[in-house]
């Protein structure tokens, strides 16, 4: 039963991923004066995806054939352990938030080798900078992470979710560093303005897109997919372990309904502030980005310093 | 039972040293009997060259195989006392009557020493496998093989004997035993200028090491009255001369174990040995060191100061950060490797040291839990060193090449070397649901229960140390990916890797097919071992890890359930299943088989190898960013013609990138011996009456003390 219901949570977050990539499109549509496409054109995306011939380029290998669904399957893992919508299930216990930074990096590292593995320019271009930035990006967000391992005395997610949701809304000087460092490392991590921009295909400035250039059909709507759920669990892990208010901690139906209607809400609203920042800042240039994300590993770390000197000795003495 | 199947192990080595030079000398004779027809009066002169042919290839291949068929034995039975050892948990000891008069030698394996012949084992297994189809490169060389197996057997039986060693006179036999035998190997290609210059500078500075182990070992002696193990045990020292001896040791282990600033022999000494060589000197070797400093500080002193502890982890994490950053920068496949074994080796001092804080502050649990990790670490490492060392020795092999500016597109060519090259790569770089993850997970829990201890500078220096750890976690990742993206993927970008083929000898495929199951196998399956290392933490901190499976066997909770989990098993398990899924859905169901076509040129046309990535291309965003840290040399020359030289017909782009210990230590160091020697040598005038004269006022000095 509880096992279901885990499956069942990770399937409603795989379906649910595109619709939140096209709400926040819609919002930066809005913001641009555009007219936003329909919400559910991502599905139509991927379905017209599916069903194209894809093209492998002749210097590729199994690499770049096995990558999509390594980096798919990565992901997915990723969303079944980060709980959506209910804690205590037991996929959480899987694996915690340091192996869920292991999924990512997993991911992340067959998309680079298939990006090398087609020996371009672009593809080694996109795989160096890719590395670049998450080889940054990555201790910013296990330091933010460890500020609430530390806080919570335990890196299990659903844990963590339950001490927060049970200490109560306690303004902690070491979460608000956290959640600065974490908005900031899941900007850079999914790709967006102004570490990289999703919609851009000029050669000298996309990272992402140029590591996935060569790919087509089916593979390139997993890449596609699964970027799509990554931003989501950006947006969950930010939503859920900050404010965990209104997730399900029984297994009523009552409890459940309102846990997806908290984390829906909640993911709209941070999609409109993400839409927003991307909507008013511009993409900086390559070299920038390591004081931005600096900046993230600092906050951090400052986080957790400020836990150990201000909370944690109130909590021993 | 134990002991004697190690020291069988020990044998054999010492054996394999002997087998080759035995069979090249009888070889000699052989076929010098068969040259001689006049003495003999049996083989006319001409059937004396088919003869020749007929003995010498086989008299050859026994003598290149059966070293290697004795260092497999010797690794099998190495390993096994080392199961037998940690399974049974009992310590058997014995007295050799070899050695000094007065003190025969002591030996003694116990559930530490056994799980290091664990670590010795698995590898040299594997390397044993390998070295037959390898070392035939170097049969029709400059050089005789027997030189290699007669060095690689001391080298071997030096590493085994250290393990075993129950007193500090045996210790050091088997250290000293170890380091030269080890200089030759990495001498053993000494027409090059480089090698003996490598060798020179290794055999320098494991000297200078050893010095400072028998320092140390001299402190303990000199209050324990005697120098086995047992009575150096029983030294009642003082905080201050434990500390000097802990400093010592750790100079002393910390010099052959490869730590910042102390590495610089590491990457020259490394690259230069034959691979299978250097798979051992990098993956095994350096565990010696650890299990040196293991033995020496939890077992001999066994007393903990958290200054020692933070004085450790933050050698360790500079190891760690820096060794990676080095490694980033390599062009040279196996000079990246060697840095990437600084970069571990910080990593289980890192463990050793978050162990000694907790320990010193009475967590005795966490203490353990910070050990436990130090020691899966090292066999990780062990694991896949050995692994990427033996990958880097098949392409060697088969193209003669180690730089990856020349390498690429393997993959295609070498497809079994690059599979069991992919797994090495993908355990280093500590991806889930490997073997190297699982030890750095581990590392990331101990850190993590800083917040238990009392001390505010400890509280937060530990996260500091962990934010280092995590960011060397992520460029060894970079590393990994480039390592591999350069070398296997792509297109070949030069002309005998383009013609590189598979290695042809099946064992040069089973020795890393052995390592990379290994490593699947202890990321997937870690608690069983887990388990067993409370064998090895029982006597040293007298506790074991009570709830490493409170969840059931597949799941690792190294604290407590409710605080931190993991299951690998299930992990790959759910990896494969939803990556099954989602191409049965996708490809079963539709069909569509790809098309094959040309990557995307940009309409131009014409995509070459050139325009690829290079190797120094990949990292060159991380050598801008973390360009204080390197010595770096750059320079950009340009060819240029047409009226007054205007048109610019070439650039090339040169850049060095230089290790900063040796401007900020090594070359000082080296200035004030060179002066001192100067000083000294003033005494040496080259007059006769001179020196005369020293030896009489010796004399009257020698006289007056006498008297």
């Amino acid at each position: 039963m509880v096992w279901a219901l885990a499956i069942l949570q990770t399937l409603l977050f795989i379906a649910a991923a595109p619709l939140l990539a096209s709400w926040l499109k819609r919002i930066k549509c809005r913001l641009q004066n555009r007219r936003a496409p329909s919400l559910f054109q991502p599905y139509r995306d991927l379905r017209k995806l599916y069903r194209k011939r894809p093209i492998v380029p002749y210097p590729a290998s199994w690499i770049f054939r096995a990558a999509p669904y390594i980096v798919f399957a990565s992901t997915v893992l990723a969303a079944a352990i980060v709980p959506l919508a209910a804690v205590d299930l037991p996929t959480a216990r899987i694996a915690d938030v340091i192996v869920l930074v292991g999924f990512f990096a997993l991911g992340r590292t067959f998309q680079v080798l298939a990006g090398m593995d087609i020996g371009t320019a672009f593809g080694g271009m996109g795989s160096s900078r890719e590395m670049t930035v998450s080889s940054l990006a990555e201790p910013a967000m296990l330091m933010a992470v460890f500020t609430l391992a530390m806080s919570a005395h335990t890196t299990n997610l659903s844990q963590a979710m339950n001490y927060v949701h049970d200490t109560g809304l306690v303004l902690r000087p070491s979460f608000v560093f956290a959640l600065g460092g974490l908005l900031l490392v899941a900007i850079a991590e999914t790709g967006r303005i102004p570490v990289d921009n999703p919609a851009t295909h000029l050669e000298l400035t996309m990272i992402h897109e140029a590591m996935i250039l060569e790919y087509s059909g089916r593979w390139l709507a997993l890449i596609e997919w699964a970027s799509q759920i990554k931003l989501m669990l950006y947006g969950v892990l930010i939503a859920n372990i900050f404010f965990p208010w209104g997730i399900a901690q029984d297994f009523s139906w009552p409890a459940l309904i309102c846990g997806v209607a908290a984390i829906a809400l909640k993911l709209a609203l941070l999609a409109v502030v993400l839409g927003l920042s991307e909507a008013l800042f511009a993409k900086m240039r390559i070299f920038r980005v390591q004081e931005y994300l600096g900046f993230a590993y600092l906050l951090g770390v400052l986080g957790l310093l400020s836990h150990i000197i201000l909370e944690a000795a109130r909590v021993h003495h | 039972m134990s002991l004697f199947l190690a020291n069988l192990s020990l044998l054999l080595a010492l054996f394999s040293a002997l087998v080759a030079p035995i069979a090249g000398c009888a070889g000699g004779i052989w076929s010098r009997l068969g040259r001689t027809p006049v003495l003999l009066g049996r083989l006319g002169p001409g059937s004396a060259g088919p003869g020749e042919e007929r003995r010498s290839p086989r008299i050859s291949r026994l003598a290149r195989i059966a070293p290697f068929i004795l260092l497999a034995l010797s690794g099998g039975f190495g390993a096994l006392a080392g199961i037998i050892a940690l399974r049974g948990g009992a310590t058997s000891t014995a007295t050799v009557a070899l050695g000094l008069p007065w003190l025969s030698w002591h030996e003694r394996l116990d559930s530490l020493s056994g799980f290091f012949f664990c670590v010795i084992g698995l590898p040299l297994i594997a390397v044993s496998l390998f070295g037959p189809g390898y070392v035939r490169e170097f049969e029709h060389g400059r050089h005789p093989l027997w030189v290699l197996s007669f060095f690689t057997g001391f080298f071997v039986a030096g590493m085994e004997l250290v393990l075993l060693a129950d007193d500090a006179f045996l210790f050091m036999i088997a250290w000293e035993l170890m380091s030269v035998g080890s200089y030759f190997l990495v001498a053993f290609q000494h027409e090059h200028s480089a090698n003996r210059r490598a060798a020179f500078l290794y055999l320098l500075m494991a000297e200078i090491g050893a010095i400072a182990v028998i320092l140390a070992f001299g402190v303990l002696a000199g209050f324990g009255g005697g120098l086995t193990f047992a009575a150096l045990r029983g030294a009642a020292l003082s905080p201050l001369w434990a500390s000097i001896a802990f400093v010592l040791a750790l100079t002393g282990f910390g010099m052959k174990a490869g730590l910042v600033p102390l590495h610089a022999w590491l990457p020259e000494a490394h690259p230069v040995a034959p691979s299978h060589i250097s798979a051992l000197m990098s993956g095994v070797m350096l565990k010696i060191a650890v299990y040196g400093f293991i033995r020496f500080t939890f077992d001999l002193l066994h007393q903990f100061h958290w200054q020692w502890g933070v004085l450790v982890l933050v050698i360790g994490s500079a190891s760690a950060v820096l060794g990676i950053l080095y490694a980033l920068q390599q062009q040279d496949l196996k000079r990246l490797l060697a840095y990437s074994s600084v970069e571990n080796v910080g990593i289980v001092f890192v463990a050793l040291g978050l162990s000694l804080i907790f320990l010193s502050n009475g967590k005795t649990h966490l203490g353990t839990l910070g050990l436990v990790a130090a020691l899966l670490h090292s066999l990780n490492h062990a694991l896949f060193k050995s692994l990427l060392f033996l990958g880097a020795g098949s392409i060697l092999y088969r193209a003669h090449e180690q730089s990856l500016e020349h390498m690429g597109g393997l993959i295609h060519r070498m497809p079994k070397t690059a599979a069991f090259f992919l797994l090495g790569t993908l355990s280093i770089a500590g991806l889930p649901p490997l073997n190297g993850f699982v030890s750095e997970w581990l590392v990331f829990q101990t850190a993590l229960q800083a917040g238990t201890l009392d001390s505010g500078v400890l509280r937060s220096l530990i996260p500091t140390a962990s934010a280092v750890l995590a960011l060397t976690a992520a460029l060894a990742a970079t590393c990994f990916v480039k390592v591999y993206g350069v070398a296997f993927l792509g297109l070949p970008r030069s002309h005998h890797i383009a013609h590189a083929r598979e290695v042809p000898h099946r064992g040069m495929l089973a020795g890393p097919a052995l390592l990379a199951a290994c490593c699947v196998l202890l990321g997937v399956l870690p608690t069983p071992l887990i388990d067993l290392l409370g064998r090895v933490t029982q006597p040293l901190t007298g506790f074991v890890l009570p709830d490493i499976s409170a969840l059931g066997w597949l799941w690792l909770t190294p604290v407590a359930p409710e605080v931190a989990s993991y299951a690998p098993a299930l992990v790959l398990f759910g990896i494969l299943a939803v990556g099954w899924l989602s191409y049965y859905l996708l490809y079963r169901r539709t069909g569509l088989e790809p098309r094959r076509a040309e990557p995307w040129d940009c309409g131009f046309g014409g995509l070459t190898a050139r325009m690829q990535y290079t190797s120094g291309a990949f990292s060159m965003p991380i050598r801008r960013i973390f360009e204080p840290v390197f010595g770096m040399h750059e320079s950009i020359e340009v060819t240029t013609d047409g009226p007054a030289a205007t048109r610019v017909r070439a650039l090339r782009y040169h850049f060095q990138v230089l290790d900063r210990a040796w401007p900020i230590l090594y070359e000082p160091a080296g200035h004030t011996v060179t002066r001192l020697a100067r000083w000294v040598g003033r005494l040496q005038t080259g007059n006769i009456r001179t020196y005369l004269g020293y030896s009489f006022f010796t004399l009257v000095v020698l006289l007056w003390m006498i008297s």
